[in-house]
């Protein structure tokens, strides 16, 4: 039993802590509009709890519970409209809620009847009749037999509203019905409100499944046809709108917060325009200078080189308040993957000991989203094959229950984000096996282990018994490679046998301007991000050897490995004695990149380069100079990768 | 292999501890080929996979509902034979109605005693 009592105080917590979210967000909407479906949610997580309290029959917090969902069920059926009041009676409630489970935690069950009659109360207060509205008739009686009470609900208040119920139907292959059928939901929503969602199989050939998606919208047929299809069937006709009086609101409808909630891509324009007055201040700055030349002391001179300058500074530094707004702790990714986290870990029946370090620490919120997935992989990593099960963990001496680590922390520009993990390790052999078995090295070539365990990330290589491909995903480690290539970060990994694997994550603070040099190769430019350049030097050709089918030039007594961007990517090259190299990576993962002119440095927002070119290898995105001029930014981590791995014959593009 | 002869049984609900619990009750009574789908898309995705004896679904779940899933599994030849017992909470007493019309042969109010379900569910396929 006390097992049990464990998977209900986590199944209740997580519900806890989505209703917060719920209401947080109805907060911050209902001043405008509420969207069903958070309100359908929030419903539909308190009667979750209240299934759950009874079955391990908690009475009081199934009263409590139950007469709660009375509430959200009049809410949602729109006899009660939210108001202020509504919303901090709910977030008082959840905290009674929150206090009743951490009592049961304790062994300490409360009663709640005097909470239950306020909330009783106050739902006699609250309510409002609703007309009801007669739509036999106007909707045919296969589908109105079919909808929940809520469904019916949302119809009728649609069809009051004067709004157009439309009939899609669609048909999609069984096995994948599910990804085809959200995308075309997506679409729906993005249309307007979907009521419901009826599978059906009359007319539908073997292996595919029918479905009949009602939804409301205002918009015209004509516009939903481009959008949606030609099967389409008007329910009913959309009234043509009239302006109606706004919503008579009798108390103060002034917020007291001070925050304001901005869309990203907001953001991301203004930072657009940023970079495009960075190219004005540029050009300001060079006429200065060529006046300064022509007129030397001029005062007039002095007076624009004093402007440009004034703008230069103003410049960086609203470059600087956009991207701190951007910022988010880490700790916002965090919770969520300690959520499910800890929902998986019970799915698969390994209890495991889970710590967070460093959430605090600050990473752009486009990063944050995108790191998200990937960390997520390697996390289901760490619990599907790292760690081990409890007998084997004993077996070898182990603590019982494995560990989890997620640690954040910044280290100069960049911010590092380690998953870690006390398992079993990467079985170095077998990687080694399954390599050689892919015909990805060469059976002869000695190679260090930590050679070895990278080749994990190399497309093609993912091996249900040693790491990656999770559970019908089918996602493998160079995926996850390449993600971290797309935001100029890359990945590490630091594994011994027994003690555990460690997934060291580093990215740039921020992606959305970097400042990268400029090179030029033929008549080709390329950007490469100036964070991953330790120096550029000028080498003469005839300096560099070639070991092993290895270009090498020896610089300070160290061997560097040298690759031609132009061999690359297969540009002619400017014919000369001698080029630039811009040496790339640190430490022992150095690389010089052969290139014939640098042009200089330049500040560049990344921009992936879409579905389309994802599979292209050698680039991490494009960015856009000046007005129409785009480039290539080259992806640094991915060719020190390949010079690392001694293969010949690189394939690029 | 007496496969054949053990009647499977699919579970439809949302809530893992609902489902779990579920289960537990119906291996008190026996053999069974217990198959349990987390969501209404998860059930359509299985019902071809298997002859099922029995399908116990719950009302209120976030991609179809329960009304949704009876609806389609009572209209389509190859399952209408399917016996169909609808577990949720008396909030949806409505909903409960609704898909008894729709032809669901039972339904049980959550919390439910366990010989409650074991008994509607023994009618179930004993029919």
């Amino acid at each position: 039993m006390k097992a049990s009592k464990k998977e209900f105080i986590a199944e209740t917590e997580d519900l806890l802590f989505e209703c917060q979210q719920l209401i947080l967000e109805i907060q911050d909407t209902y001043l405008t509009s509420v969207n069903p479906d958070t309100i359908n949610a929030l419903f539909r997580s308190i009667h979750t709890l209240k299934g759950l309290s009874g079955l391990f029959a908690h009475q009081g917090l199934t009263e409590f519970s139950h007469a709660l969902e009375s509430l959200l069920d009049d809410i949602r059926l729109g006899k009660i409209n939210v108001t202020e009041d509504v919303v901090a009676f709910l977030f008082s409630n959840i905290d009674i809620l929150r206090s009743a489970v951490d009592a049961i935690k304790e062994d300490k069950e409360k009663t709640l009847t005097e909470q239950i009659n306020s909330i009783k109360t106050f739902r006699e207060f609250q309510k409002e009749s609703e007309s009801s509205l007669d739509i036999k008739g106007l909707i045919d009686d296969s589908i109105l037999n079919v909808l929940s009470e809520y469904e019916e609900h949302r119809l009728k208040a649609n069809i009051k509203n004067g709004t157009g119920i439309y009939l899609l139907r669609a048909i999609f292959e069984l096995s994948t019905f599910d990804t085809s059928l959200e995308e075309l939901t997506k679409k729906i929503k993005s249309q307007g409100e979907l009521i419901s969602t009826l599978p059906t199989s009359s007319d539908v050939p073997d292996g595919s499944i029918g479905f009949n998606l009602m939804f409301a919208t205002s918009k015209p047929l004509n516009e939903l046809i481009g959008q949606l299809g030609e099967n389409l069937e008007v329910l009913v006709q959309a009234r043509q709108i009239e302006p109606q009086p706004l919503k008579k609101q009798e108390r103060s409808i002034k917020s007291v917060t001070t925050t304001v909630r901005v869309d990203i891509d907001k953001l991301d324009r203004i930072l657009n325009t940023i970079g495009e007055l960075t190219l004005a201040k540029d050009a300001v700055k060079r006429i200065a200078a060529e006046m300064s030349e022509a007129h030397r002391f001029s005062s007039f001179v002095r007076d624009v080189h004093k402007i440009s300058q004034t703008l230069e500074r103003k410049l960086t530094e609203l470059q600087d308040e956009v991207l701190e707004i951007r910022m988010v702790p880490v700790g916002q990714i965090f919770s969520r993957l300690a959520q499910v986290i800890r929902r998986y870990s019970r799915e698969i029946g390994k209890e495991i000991n889970l710590d967070l370090y460093g959430e605090d620490t600050e990473l752009d919120k486009s990063l944050a989203e995108e790191i998200v997935d990937p960390l997520m992989h390697l996390v289901r990593n760490s619990l599907d094959h790292g760690i081990e099960s409890e007998e084997n963990r004993k077996r070898k001496g182990k603590k019982e229950h494995g560990t989890i680590i997620l640690r954040a922390f910044q280290r100069g520009n960049h911010v590092v984000i380690e998953v870690e993990d006390d398992g079993r390790g990467v079985d170095i052999e077998k990687v080694r096996k399954k390599a050689i078995e892919k015909k990805l090295i060469d059976p002869e070539t000695e190679m260090e282990d930590r050679e070895i365990v990278n080749i994990i990330f190399t497309p093609g290589f993912s091996t249900k018994d040693v790491v990656s491909e999770i559970s019908g995903r089918g996602v493998g480690m160079d995926v996850v490679k390449e993600k971290l290539a797309t935001m100029a970060g890359f990945i590490e990994v630091f594994t011994k046998k027994d003690k555990g694997t460690t997934f060291t994550l580093t990215l740039p603070i921020t992606l959305a301007i970097i400042k990268a040099l400029l090179v030029k190769v033929g008549t080709e430019k390329f950007a490469i991000p100036l964070t991953t350049i330790s120096e550029t030097i000028a080498i003469e050709h005839k300096d560099i050897q070639t070991i092993e089918w290895k270009d090498v030039y020896y610089s300070r007594g160290e061997m560097l490995p040298i690759m031609s961007v132009g061999k690359i990517f297969d540009i002619s090259t400017v014919q000369s004695d001698s080029s630039f190299a811009v040496i790339v990576g640190f430490g022992k993962r150095k690389l010089g990149l052969l290139v014939d002119e640098i042009i200089g440095q330049h500040e560049i927002v990344i921009k992936s380069l879409g579905e389309y070119f994802k599979r292209l290898s050698g680039f991490a995105g494009a960015a856009e100079i000046g007005k129409h001029e785009v480039l290539l930014v080259l992806d640094v981590e991915s060719m020190i990768e390949k010079s690392l791995m001694r293969q010949e014959g690189m394939s690029y593009v | 292999m007496h496969q054949e002869f053990t009647k499977s049984i699919l579970i439809v609900e949302d809530s893992a501890t609902t489902r779990a619990l579920i289960r537990a009750v119906i291996d008190e009574m026996g053999d069974f080929n217990i198959i349990e789908a987390a969501s209404g898309f998860e059930a359509l995705k299985l019902l071809p996979t298997q002859e099922f004896n029995l399908v116990i679904t719950d009302v209120n779940m976030p991609d179809i509902n329960g009304l949704e899933l009876i609806n389609f599994i009572k209209n389509n030849s190859r399952y209408s034979h399917i016996p169909l017992i609808i577990v949720s909470t008396e909030k949806s007493e409505e909903d409960q109605k609704r898909g008894m019309a729709l032809g669901a042969m039972a339904y049980i109010t959550k919390p439910f005693k366990a010989y409650e379900l074991q008994e509607v569910i023994k009618q179930a396929i004993t029919v």
